[in-house]
């Protein structure tokens, strides 16, 4: 039971509790977090691959990886810092169709990312439309601080999920910790639940 | 999980007592808490402080840990964000003898123990001196001489966080402190007066060739000039280490 914070109001937003987990807050602008420098990767040398436990593997150029069928989708986002967006927009390749070119009986992936930031996902989180590989913000290249040229957008996951400066997505027979998710941050992250520390 | 979880306290809510509030400028005040079987801490991490209104309503917002490992109480110092909804009650409301309800530590990466030595170099933009102090006063704390270099980007020096603290801290061997005020100065200020940029660093950061463990905190845009810098000065990605923060109350 949490103590009573004496002459604590709040303000308050009328918030719809479907859209907005619990203990989050929803701002307007877009907060930038991320443990080091930001990479500036210039696209003739960014690449995109999927590979590690599966049959075969491919390797996409950023033209290639451009031409594969590209999605628009309007979603929420959550981040463990307790800020929510709302409605942000975004396009990119789905998940989905990324592993269409593998075959793999692998029920983990690690995506990872210039800098050398990993996060894991259960495969189940991430396909059937719920992830994608996203260089696109409000109809404009997403800016580096925010992951551009391509970041990872699980939108149902924290935001920690959504791994900036992706280049890859390797799948795993094991489920292995990420940077955050080895530092004390929860293996899942789902903002509804709000398992945001590995004891929650 | 089992590996990576085993000998770690799990991170709950605890109701701390407030046992003291310090000015330390115009907008930024210092709570002493006192918090029941508290885990311990490093020098760099945060916790995240919840409040709660009769009616149930909460919110919570991070702060960063200002005290020392080894100190006695936890010290969070907080900026008074003026639209912001936790920040201004921490000001405004909270009074010596209230509880606060907290949890912790939070944080990985940026973080520093005296044992993995240095040369260390703190970089701090306006109340990104926080988790900074936490590590200097560990450094202090245990005796540690570890080569140190902090520079300190704020607007005026009445801004300036833990200005006596730092003075102090600065006749003991090995720390050296630069502060650049961006607008205003006093009057006979010897010290710089821009923005943080390359030459600047060059002038206070040890050389790249002795692999100084680098931290960087503040505002978004002061982490992504200073880390681009020291990037474009040779220093390695892998050996900076960012915490950046907007307002958000």
């Amino acid at each position: 039971m949490s103590p009573i914070s004496r002459g604590f109001h709040g303000r308050r937003r009328e918030v719809d509790p479907d859209r907005v987990p619990p203990g989050q807050y929803v701002v307007e602008d877009f907060p930038v977090l991320s443990a080091g420098p930001t990479p500036h990767t210039a696209l003739d040398s960014w690449s995109f691959a999927v590979g590690g436990a599966a049959e075969a593997g491919a390797v996409w150029s950023w033209e290639q990886f451009n031409a594969l069928p590209q999605e628009t989708f309007t979603v929420d986002i959550h981040c463990v810092t307790k800020w929510s967006k709302l409605g942000t927009t975004w396009t990119g390749v789905s998940v989905d169709t990324i592993l269409e070119h593998v075959d793999s009986a692998a029920e983990f992936i690690t995506a990872w990312s210039d800098g050398g930031y990993t996060t894991n996902l259960a495969l189940e989180d991430v396909t059937d439309g719920k992830a994608w590989v996203v260089h696109t913000f409000e109809g404009e290249p997403l800016e580096p601080e925010h992951g551009g040229p391509a970041r990872l957008l699980v939108p149902h996951l924290y935001f920690w999920k959504s791994a900036k400066w992706v280049r890859g997505l390797t799948l795993t027979v094991d489920d292995e910790p990420g940077f955050w998710e080895a530092a004390g941050y929860h293996n899942h992250g789902d903002p509804f639940k709000e398992q945001r520390y590995w004891s929650d | 999980m089992e590996r990576l979880t085993a000998g770690r306290v799990p991170i709950v809510w605890r109701t701390a007592t407030v046992t003291a509030i310090v000015d330390e400028t115009a907008h930024a005040r210092t709570l002493q808490l006192d918090v029941p079987e508290w885990p311990g801490h490093l020098g760099g991490q945060h916790v995240d402080v919840r409040l709660t209104a009769e009616d149930g309503y909460q919110a919570q917002r991070s702060y960063s840990i200002a005290s020392a490992p080894e100190a006695a109480q936890l010290a969070l110092t907080v900026e008074r964000i003026d639209d912001g909804e936790v920040s201004p009650y921490l000001f405004d409301e909270l009074l010596v003898g209230d509880p606060l309800e907290l949890r912790g530590p939070i944080g990985g990466p940026f973080t520093w123990r005296a044992e993995q030595d240095g040369p260390l170099l703190l970089l701090g933009g306006g109340s990104g001196l926080v988790p900074l102090m936490a590590m200097l006063r560990h450094r202090a704390a245990i005796g540690s001489d570890v080569d140190a270099h902090l520079l300190v980007s704020s607007r005026g020096w009445d801004d300036v966080l833990y200005r006596e603290e730092l003075a102090q801290l600065a006749l003991g061997a090995g720390l050296e402190i630069s502060y650049t005020l961006t607008r205003e100065r006093p009057d006979g200020w010897t010290g710089f007066t821009r923005r943080v940029d390359a030459e600047m660093l060059a002038t206070v950061a040890p050389d790249v060739d002795a692999q100084p463990r680098i931290y960087v905190c503040g505002p978004t845009p002061f982490v992504e000039q200073v880390a681009d810098a020291l990037v474009g000065l040779g220093y390695p990605p892998g050996t900076i280490h960012a915490e950046r923060f907007g307002p958000t109350g």
